[in-house]
């Protein structure tokens, strides 16, 4: 196939590629990639119990706790927020992260290092596919949230909101495509450190509370962690006020989360790089016995 | 220059580090492949065929020698050789099991580039062509062993490779389901003139049936090469036939017979073959000819001395024959030392 062309008539014409055309073969697996998460949420409803119900429980029970103790009302958005949030993490560290491990075992992984694409392309599609998944996820834990406990928003500029998200998105998602290649080079040890590490990411990263009230702790944390910088930033947006004011302003947040999205992606690539050469040298990656 | 080849290596290793030592899975291994030629490397588990496929496919380096497929090199021109090749392995359990079979192989197609028009034209395609019609829309997690070796099969086929690697791709398969993947293995042959078939396999009627030429691989290293018809040949210097006559020949006997020219030995096999004459309505005769040709004057012979030839068959040692002559032992004692789990 040859994109209109006449087919190619030697092997040497066959791999004969113009820039073009390797451009729109990525970007055709990058869909081919996000088709079976999109389509996954039609296919498996049990998520719509596992994903959205049963961590709906925690938010709860800070609702609850806020409620009690007297805090400001805005508290309850922000735990609903931080809950709709808390999902796009899960989903990087337990899917994106974990994906090239799975599919290693399935032999998914050798048929993506021989078929004619960039691994970056198959880690796109995985993104953009958790990302429409997890989205609809995080959407059905703002109206859940929003109508049982009476939340009201304060959105003074939507588009920047939407602007704040999308740029979140992408560090949140690039260390997800970092975390794919290392996951897969430590094995079982990376779902070890990732247990171990997900109530401090919890706690510092803001799901529950406005990071401000973590002082200097917090400053270094903004520098981090892309849930916490795009968490700070998007409570700003959504409830302005002093309860929600946050460590920087939404400008300058905005500005460290771009620069995280470029340090991550660029890390990836070369983490996926490292892999695929420790891969052919040393087989361990793509043998399922290994 | 081996440019026009599909598939050259010369002085392929691969080692690879493991305690308490390193474990050579191959071990020099020199090939050549013309293009639009099925070949087949026949060898027992750890022999080194899958390592040597995964070389050439472009997900193993060699520890050193060199590769090259369509004429490019596998270490360094990995881009252009994914472009004209595919993989399919036995017992590959390849995709996701909540997409159905069609939009699987669709999946698969964008992974390797096809514009979604022709993506989808491909996927009905191969869905005809491998047998699948039927379970087009099922979901691939319900389908059969046999079945999703065929989906893996077509998928093998979405991009036209130039060069297809079946690795061990009747493994665990039923007899029906293995003679309809070697079925559709051959259709691709006549379909696809110019197209190259490396096959690993440790089934002798698959290689056979399969293959133009194959090489015979243990512990590393290819021991032969050649048709199958010349691999036989090493093992067997003679020409046997077993031939049936009406009677001996009235005159001489069987002495008349094997003192023929090219005639080595002959040996009779029948019920009688102690000649006190009990149940010989037909003799039976094993013969050792120097070659074919010699067989015309031990028919005229026998017509010159009253006998009829009512059988003829020629006797041919099987691949596996070959093997255990090569190896020293057969395919089920094959040594399941440290290459084993290297396959």
């Amino acid at each position: 196939m040859t994109d209109g062309a006449r087919p190619p008539r030697t092997p040497r014409e066959a791999a004969n590629w113009s820039r073009d055309r390797v451009i729109r073969a990525n970007l055709r697996a990058v869909v081919g990639r996000a088709y079976p998460r999109i389509i996954g949420l039609t296919r498996e409803p049990s998520w719509i119990f596992f994903e959205i119900l049963l961590p709906f429980l925690a938010v709860s029970a800070f609702v609850f706790v806020y409620r009690a103790l007297g805090a400001p009302e805005e508290f309850v958005g922000f735990v609903v927020v931080g809950g709709a949030m808390t999902a796009f993490w899960l989903n990087v560290v337990w899917m994106m992260a974990a994906q090239f491990y799975w599919e290693k075992d399935q032999g998914n992984l050798e048929l993506y290092f021989t078929a004619p694409m960039h691994l970056m392309s198959v880690l796109a599609g995985m993104a953009i596919g958790g990302l429409v998944m997890t989205s609809s996820r995080a959407l059905a834990v703002i109206v859940i949230g929003s109508v049982l406990y009476g939340v009201s928003y304060r959105i003074e500029d939507p588009l920047l909101l939407v602007g704040v998200f999308l740029l979140t998105m992408v560090p949140l998602y690039g260390l997800g495509m970092l975390f794919a290649s290392l996951f897969l080079l430590w094995g079982r040890e990376a779902f070890h450190l990732a247990q171990l590490l997900q109530e401090p990411i919890y706690f510092l990263g803001g799901v529950n509370f406005p990071i401000r009230h973590l002082g200097l702790v917090a400053g270094l944390v903004v520098a981090t962690l892309p849930l916490a910088v795009g968490l700070d930033a998007m409570r700003q947006l959504i409830f302005p006020g002093e309860a929600s004011e946050g460590v920087l302003p939404v400008g300058t947040e905005m500005l460290i989360l771009a620069a995280m999205g470029v340090a991550f992606l660029l890390a990836a690539r070369l983490a996926l790089g490292y892999l695929e050469t420790l891969a052919r040298r040393e087989g361990r990656l793509t043998l399922r016995w290994q | 220059m081996p440019d026009e080849l599909a598939i050259h290596a010369r002085g392929v290793t691969r080692v690879y580090k493991a305690k308490p030592h390193p474990v050579t899975a191959l071990d020099g291994v020199d090939l050549d492949v013309e293009p639009g030629e099925y070949f087949g490397l026949l060898g027992p588990n750890g022999a080194g065929k899958t390592t040597l496929i995964k070389i050439l496919t472009t997900l193993l380096l060699p520890t050193s020698g060199t590769a090259r497929i369509a004429g490019f090199d596998v270490v360094h021109e990995t881009a252009k050789i994914r472009r004209v090749i595919n993989m399919v392995a036995g017992g590959e359990q390849s995709g996701y099991g909540l997409l159905t079979v069609r939009e699987q192989l669709w999946m698969f197609s964008q992974f390797y580039g096809l514009p979604q028009r022709d993506g989808w034209r491909k996927v009905d395609e191969l869905i005809e062509v491998t047998g699948l019609a039927e379970q087009r829309d099922q979901k691939v997690r319900t389908l059969s062993t046999g079945q999703r070796q065929k989906l893996n099969f077509a998928r093998g086929l979405l991009n036209d490779p130039w060069v297809l690697f079946l690795d061990e791709p009747t493994l665990g398969l039923d007899v029906a389901a293995a003679r309809d993947l070697r079925e559709h293995t051959l259709s691709w042959k006549a379909g696809a003139p110019g197209r190259t078939l490396l096959l690993t396999t440790h089934y002798m009627v698959e290689a056979e049936q399969l293959c133009d030429r194959i090489a015979i691989v243990d512990r590393g290293r290819i021991l032969a090469l050649g048709t199958p018809a010349e691999l036989r040949r090493r093992v067997q210097a003679e020409s046997i036939f077993r031939i049936e006559l009406d009677r001996l020949p009235e005159v001489g006997g069987l002495e008349t017979i094997a003192g023929l020219p090219g005639v080595l030995s002959a040996v009779r096999t029948d019920d009688d073959a102690d000649g006190d004459g009990a149940g010989a309505d037909r003799v039976a005769l094993k013969l050792a000819l120097a070659d074919d040709s010699a067989l015309t004057s031990v028919v005229t012979a026998v017509a010159d001395r009253g006998s009829h030839l009512v059988g003829l068959a020629k006797s041919e040692p099987s691949l596996e024959d070959v093997f255990v002559e090569l190896v020293g032992r057969g395919f089920g004692d094959s040594d399941e030392g440290d290459g084993t789990a290297l396959s």
